[in-house]
């Protein structure tokens, strides 16, 4: 029997195309601080889910209760199509890694993943050995496995964070900021290993306050600000939110402000040199006409949907951490 | 369709029954190498292991007169010229007071809050580990610890007084004299004994830990109580509250020491240890399953 076979085929009871549902989850800290404001959360099979929000915005708190660490103070969830009373037979099932790795330091990598597997109640025993080097293997840990943890580089130690999850066959991994204090190669092999986990069928549901840390591996995105869901779906709709605008460059932007202002476009922004507004769905030829012919100087003129970037400053308000 | 890439590791049918067991002693002997092969938990048993060295060369030097010494303690100190097996006894009694009861609390702060604080406590349970099942490897473990540290201690002291000092039939203290495998035979009582008394210690102990993720305040909570007791246990205007205190009956193994072996008083310092686990392990388990662990 291969592991692939032994997975669950695809068991997907009533109303469980999702790997993730929750609705109305909420938890209050003990001070009255709403962490999580009721969020309904959901997340297809098979998705690699970027749940995006700054810092301090209710990410880890959410991964803490889908992971049974922290009880909600209202709402519910289901994982893999199982209600949150019977979170211990599915999390056998789900490979996390929680607000960063924690190991024992005076522990080699491979000693550290022989702990977490001993820990597993439903590891499989003979093959343990090599579902351990299977896993430091994966993340490219193998040569290092015996080093102790403490000498582990900041990017090994969240690569050994993702092995333990990797110890068995997951259909679903939760990865809460998986790149967070890494170097861009660091970013990027975590990348690539994320994308890897995902080709192998696995759902991925990792977390991180930079967007552009996870926007080229995800399909869905959810936004998280101040405890709240505001933007969940799949990533092409969010970028097919932005309203297209158009942006002139002048050496005269009040009267380009005005002549925008009559062919009744919305938002106008000027600054030194250049003006900009919404489109709206105005032909851009026919604003160059109507600017020419009132004596504008034109240097350029190009349209422009809003990076996802900018959406996301938009969505979570001030404060967001879009270039880290 | 799972990780098609793990393809190649063969995954054997488990065996369901026998399971939970197998698995579960693989956990322990996780927990178990964790414990006892941390370098800071050797240290402590190498203290532990130096205190009766240390006491066996101290009495060689300046040996006691045989017969002299008083109560407590000193009861065993005019023995040792005679018969090193009295180092034993001896070397238990002077750790019992401070060193074993700090050492219990080294490893019960680090069981949970030790955990916690590594921030490993969350590794472990989203495995998932399960919460019972942790905290009852996490005691088990403590149990062998006290074990462990007590027979280092017992061992050590025998080791060393069979070297210094003449071995022989025991005088005890009643006034008999029994053979030397008897004598040991209680000496193997009182091992389990004191090992017991310092379990019901980890058992306060690993409750105050499942309420912090810092372990040094666990330990430092743990000796305070200990110290508290012991000098409560002193002061005869409270005699009223002695029986319910936890250090109370942790000297009473010297009723092993007599013919015919005073059993009450043995038994009611085993009825108290197994009173202050059962409290405590329910304070801890019912603690463990609601905490939230932000840690």
């Amino acid at each position: 029997m291969t592991l692939t076979e032994s997975a669950p085929a695809e068991a997907s009871p009533d109303g469980a195309d999702r790997a993730i549902t929750t609705s109305g989850l909420a938890m209050r800290f003990r001070g009255g601080q709403l962490a999580v404001d009721h969020i309904d959360l959901a997340v297809p099979h098979g998705s690699v889910y970027g749940f995006l929000g700054p810092n301090g915005s209710g990410k880890t708190t959410t991964i803490r209760m889908l992971l049974g660490l922290v009880h909600p103070t209202a709402g519910t969830f289901a994982m893999l199509g199982t209600d949150l009373r019977a979170l211990d037979s599915v999390l056998p099932r789900v490979g996390a890694l929680v607000e960063g790795p924690a190991f024992y330091p005076f522990l080699s990598g491979r000693q550290n993943l022989a702990r977490c597997d001993a820990a597993d109640p439903s590891a499989d025993l003979p093959t343990a050995r090599a579902r351990i080097d299977h896993a430091l293997d994966q993340v490219g840990l193998l040569a290092a496995a015996d080093k102790r943890y403490r000498a582990y580089s900041l990017g090994m130690k969240q690569r050994l964070g993702i092995a333990a999850g990797l110890l068995r066959p997951r259909d679903l991994m939760i990865l809460d900021e998986p790149t967070n204090g890494l170097d861009p190669q660091g970013t990027r092999e975590i990348r690539s290993l994320v994308k890897q986990i995902a080709a192998d069928g696995t759902t991925v549901f990792v977390s991180s306050h930079l967007l552009a840390e996870v926007e080229q591996i995800c399909s869905h995105v959810g936004v998280m600000s101040t405890g709240r869901l505001v933007f969940q779906g799949p990533l092409s709709e969010l970028r097919s939110r932005g309203e297209p605008r158009i942006l002139i460059r002048t050496t005269d932007p009040p009267t380009a402000a005005e002549v925008l202002g009559k062919l009744g476009l919305a938002d106008i922004t000027s600054t030194d040199g250049q003006v900009s507004a919404v489109l709206g769905g105005q032909p851009p030829e026919k604003i160059n006409a109507e600017l020419v012919h009132a004596g504008v100087p034109v240097a350029g003129l190009e349209t422009a949907r809003p990076s996802l970037e900018d959406l996301f400053v938009e969505l979570t308000g001030e404060g967001f951490d879009v270039n880290g | 369709m799972s990780t098609a890439s793990v393809t190649e590791v063969p995954q054997s049918t488990p065996a369901p029954g026998a399971a939970p067991v197998r698995h579960w002693l693989r956990f322990f002997r996780s927990e178990l190498r964790n414990v006892f092969l941390r370098p800071r938990n050797l240290a402590l048993l190498a203290v532990l292991a130096g205190a009766p060295v240390f006491l066996g060369m101290v009495l060689r030097i300046n040996t006691p007169a045989p017969g002299s010494g008083g109560p407590g303690a000193g009861a065993f100190v005019g023995q040792i010229a005679g018969n090193g097996v009295f180092l034993s006894l001896f070397a238990i009694y002077v750790l019992l007071t401070v060193l074993l009861p700090l050492a219990v609390s080294v490893v019960s702060g680090d069981s949970v809050a030790g955990e916690a604080g590594l921030g490993t406590l969350r590794t472990l349970l989203t495995v998932p580990a399960g919460r019972t099942r942790l905290l009852a490897t996490k005691y088990a473990t403590i149990v062998v610890f006290c074990f462990a540290a007590t027979l280092i201690v017992a061992g050590l002291g025998l080791l060393v007084g069979a070297i210094f000092f003449p071995v022989g039939p025991v005088t005890l203290l009643s006034g008999d004299t029994v053979p030397l495998a008897d004598g040991l035979a209680r000496l193997a009582l009182i091992v389990c004994y004191v090992a017991l008394a310092m379990s019901a210690l980890g058992a306060i102990g690993i409750a105050l830990s499942t309420f912090t993720q810092h372990a040094i305040a666990v330990m430092a909570t743990l000796l305070v109580v200990v110290i508290i007791s012991e000098i409560l246990d002193a002061v005869s205007q409270v005699a009223a509250i002695h029986p319910y205190l936890p250090s109370h009956f942790w000297f009473s193994f010297d009723a092993l020491l007599r013919t015919p072996i005073a059993w009450s008083g043995v038994l009611h310092g085993l009825a108290s240890f197994a009173a202050y686990v059962v409290i405590f392990g329910v304070i801890a388990w019912a603690r463990m399953r609601r905490a939230d662990i932000t840690s």
